[in-house]
C-alpha cells in the first residue's frame, strides 16, 4: 500500500475513532471540549495534533474501567500492568479487538520468519502480563503449534525445548540468555536443538546483548515492541532485515514528540513515540504517551514493507525502570517506605545485571529514633521492609540497612536509582 | 548502678570503626570496655566509654546513629564459674539476657549483661552479694 492511500486508510479510521470516544468516553468529550474541539475538527490524520495528550496518569485516574468506550458486556477480555501506588493499569479487549491483536501478532510472527510449520515455545508469563497471551494468539493464527510454557521453571523449559524441538522462541531477552546458559550447564548444545529464530521485547536491550544470543543460541534474535495500554506486543517488530521495527500503522498511528515542549518532531528526530490507536474498540487511546524515547523513518525497507519503521527504543522520558520485565517506579518503593514509621524514605535502588538475570537492591537508612541496640530488632525491621515491597511490586529485592545520612541529598531531586546495566 | 552503654550502627564498611574511635580520641574519651556484633552487612558497636553523654552528642554531630543502653556490670574473680552462676540467677528469673561481654582485669573479670528487665537484674544479683559496680568505678578502670 502505499503511503497516500494509507493515510487515506488512517484518517478515515481517526475520524471514526474520535467520533466513537466523543460520544462514548465523558473523560475524553470533556477533555476536547476545554480544548474547543468537536470530531468535526478532526478531518485526517493531519488534525491530530489539535487533540489533547493522554497518559497513565489518565488511566490510573479514571481506574478501573473508565476509559473504556463500549459497554463491559461488550468487554471479553481484560489485561493489567502493575502501577505507581499499588494501582496498575486496566486494559479492556472487545471481541474485534482480540482478532486486531491477533492479528498484530501474527504480522509479528510472520516479519519474523514464522509460519504454519513452526512450534512456537511462548515463555512471556501467562496472565494478567499481555506478552504470554499475545505470542499465543499471534502464533494460533498463523497457524504454528503454540507451546504455552509461560514464565519460571527453568529446568522443564530446557527439557521442553529439547523433547519438543521448538524452532522459535518467545520471552523477555535477558530470560534469552539465562535459558541460553541453563542449556549450557545441562550439556545441550545449540545443534541439539531446532531453534531458528526467537522474537523478544517487553524490555530495552542492547545490540551486544543481541550479539550474544544469537551466538548461544544460534538462531535470529528479532526486537518486538508493544505495550498493554496500546494493545500489547504487536505493536510494532522487526522483520527479519532487522534495520528497525515496523509499526503496524494501519492500527496504531505513531508521532514523535518534543517531551518538553509537547510539539510534533519532523522525520528523523528522536523524541517520546506517540500513539493514537484508529481501530481499537475497548479502550480506544488518543496520543497516548509512550515515554519511550525513538526515531521514525518513512522510507521503504529493504524487505518490501512500506509500514514506518521505529528505532530500537533508546531509553524513557520518565524514570520508569523495567526489572525482569515488570515496569517499576522509584515512587512505588518510596510509597511502601512512606507507610512504614520505623524508617524515613532515604533510599537508593540499585538496578544491576548478574548472570543476565536483573537484581534490584535497596539501600535504606536507619532511622536514629528507631536504633536500639538489637541486632534481632533490626534484621526483623529489614526483613519487614523486604517483605512489604516484594508483596507491592511483585518482584525480588534485596534490602540492607545504612547509615543515616550516607545516601546522597540533593537540593532538587535526589539520586534514588543507579541503574548499571548498560543498554 | 546503671551503667549508659554507648551502642553506634556501622555498616560493614571498612574504615568506620577507625572513624568512631578517632572521633573518641579526639575528645580525649577513654574506652573501657568494647565489643561488636555483627551481621553481614551491618553490626553494632557497643562501648563502655568514660563520658558517655559527650561521647554520644560528639559521634551525633558526625552523623553516626548512636543510642544509649542500659546495662550492668559485675566483678567477679575470673573463673568460668562465677559468670555462669550470674547468668543462671537470671535465667532462674527467666530475666533474658540480650548479650553480654566481659573482660578481665588482674585476677579479676568485669561482666557486662544487657538483660530484659534491668531493674529486677539489680536486685538479683545485690540478694546474691555480687559485686555490682558503679559506672564511677568502670570508667576508671
Amino acid at each position: 500500500m502505499d503511503r497516500q492511500e494509507l493515510k487515506k486508510v488512517q484518517s478515515e479510521r481517526l475520524r471514526e475513532t474520535v467520533e466513537r470516544i466523543y460520544f462514548n468516553v465523558p473523560y475524553y468529550r470533556d477533555k476536547m471540549q476545554e480544548a474547543g474541539l468537536g470530531p468535526e475538527n478532526i478531518q485526517s490524520t493531519d488534525d491530530l495534533h489539535k487533540l489533547p495528550f493522554t497518559t497513565k496518569q489518565d488511566l490510573r485516574d479514571n481506574y478501573p474501567f473508565g476509559l473504556f468506550a463500549v459497554p463491559m458486556s461488550e468487554i471479553v477480555r481484560v489485561h493489567a500492568s502493575s502501577g505507581t501506588t499499588g494501582k496498575s493499569t486496566v486494559v479492556g479487549y472487545t471481541r474485534n479487538d482480540i482478532s486486531t491483536w491477533s492479528e498484530v501478532m501474527a504480522r509479528t510472527l510472520t516479519s519474523a520468519g514464522a509460519n504454519r510449520h513452526d512450534f512456537i515455545h511462548v515463555a512471556y508469563g501467562y496472565g494478567l502480563f499481555t506478552g504470554g497471551l499475545g505470542l499465543h494468539y499471534g502464533g494460533e493464527k498463523i497457524g504454528a503449534s503454540v507451546i504455552p510454557v509461560s514464565g519460571g521453571n527453568t529446568l522443564r523449559q530446557v527439557q521442553l525445548l529439547v523433547d519438543f524441538g521448538s524452532t522459535v522462541l518467545a520471552c523477555t531477552p535477558s530470560y534469552a540468555l539465562f535459558l541460553a546458559e541453563a542449556l549450557e550447564e545441562a550439556h545441550v548444545k545449540p545443534e541439539d536443538l531446532k531453534l531458528r529464530v526467537g522474537v523478544f521485547g517487553a524490555e530495552p536491550w542492547t545490540e551486544n546483548m543481541r550479539k550474544e544470543i544469537e551466538e548461544k543460541l544460534r538462531i535470529k534474535a528479532i526486537d518486538i515492541y508493544g505495550l498493554s495500554e496500546v494493545i500489547g506486543p504487536g505493536v510494532a517488530s522487526e522483520c527479519l532485515i532487522q534495520e528497525g521495527l515496523h509499526i503496524s500503522e494501519d492500527h496504531f498511528f505513531p508521532e514523535i514528540i518534543d517531551p518538553v515542549t509537547l510539539e510534533v518532531l519532523p522525520e528523523g528526530k528522536t523524541g517520546e513515540l506517540v500513539f493514537t490507536t484508529i481501530t481499537k474498540e475497548g479502550l480506544p487511546l488518543i496520543r497516548y504517551r509512550t515515554r519511550d524515547l525513538t526515531r521514525l523513518r518513512y522510507d521503504k525497507c529493504r524487505c518490501g514493507r512500506t509500514m514506518v519503521r521505529m528505532e530500537k527504543c533508546l531509553g524513557r522520558s520518565d524514570d520508569m525502570l523495567i526489572i525482569r520485565g515488570v515496569n517499576l517506579f522509584p515512587s512505588q518503593v518510596e510509597s511502601v517506605l512512606l507507610e512504614m514509621s520505623e524508617i524515613k524514605p532515604h533510599y537508593l535502588l540499585i538496578v544491576d545485571r548478574v548472570n543476565n538475570l536483573d537484581t534490584l537492591e535497596l539501600k535504606v537508612e536507619v532511622d536514629e529514633e528507631f536504633f536500639q541496640d538489637k541486632i534481632s530488632q533490626l534484621e526483623s525491621l529489614r526483613q519487614k521492609i523486604q517483605i512489604n515491597l516484594e508483596s507491592a511490586l511483585g518482584l525480588g529485592i534485596k534490602v540492607n540497612l545504612v547509615e543515616p545520612k550516607t545516601l546522597e541529598r540533593s537540593e532538587s531531586k535526589a539520586k534514588r536509582v543507579i541503574d548499571k546495566r548498560k543498554f | 548502678m546503671i551503667i549508659h552503654q554507648l551502642s553506634v550502627f556501622l555498616e560493614n564498611k571498612s574504615g568506620r570503626l577507625t572513624e568512631v574511635l578517632e572521633a573518641l580520641g579526639s575528645e580525649n574519651i577513654r574506652i573501657t570496655a568494647l565489643s561488636i556484633a555483627d551481621t553481614s552487612e551491618f553490626g553494632i558497636l557497643r562501648m563502655i566509654v568514660s563520658d558517655p553523654v559527650k561521647a554520644k552528642e560528639l559521634l551525633k554531630n558526625r552523623s553516626f546513629t548512636v543510642n544509649l543502653t542500659d546495662v550492668i556490670s559485675i566483678m567477679a574473680p575470673n573463673e568460668a564459674k562465677y559468670y555462669a552462676k550470674v547468668l543462671k540467677i537470671l535465667s532462674d528469673l527467666d530475666n533474658s539476657i540480650e548479650y553480654t561481654y566481659a573482660f578481665s582485669v588482674g585476677e579479676k573479670s568485669v561482666i557486662i549483661l544487657r538483660c530484659s528487665n534491668t531493674d529486677e537484674a539489680i536486685r538479683a544479683l545485690k540478694e546474691h552479694e555480687l559485686d555490682l559496680m558503679k559506672a564511677s568505678d568502670l570508667y576508671k578502670l
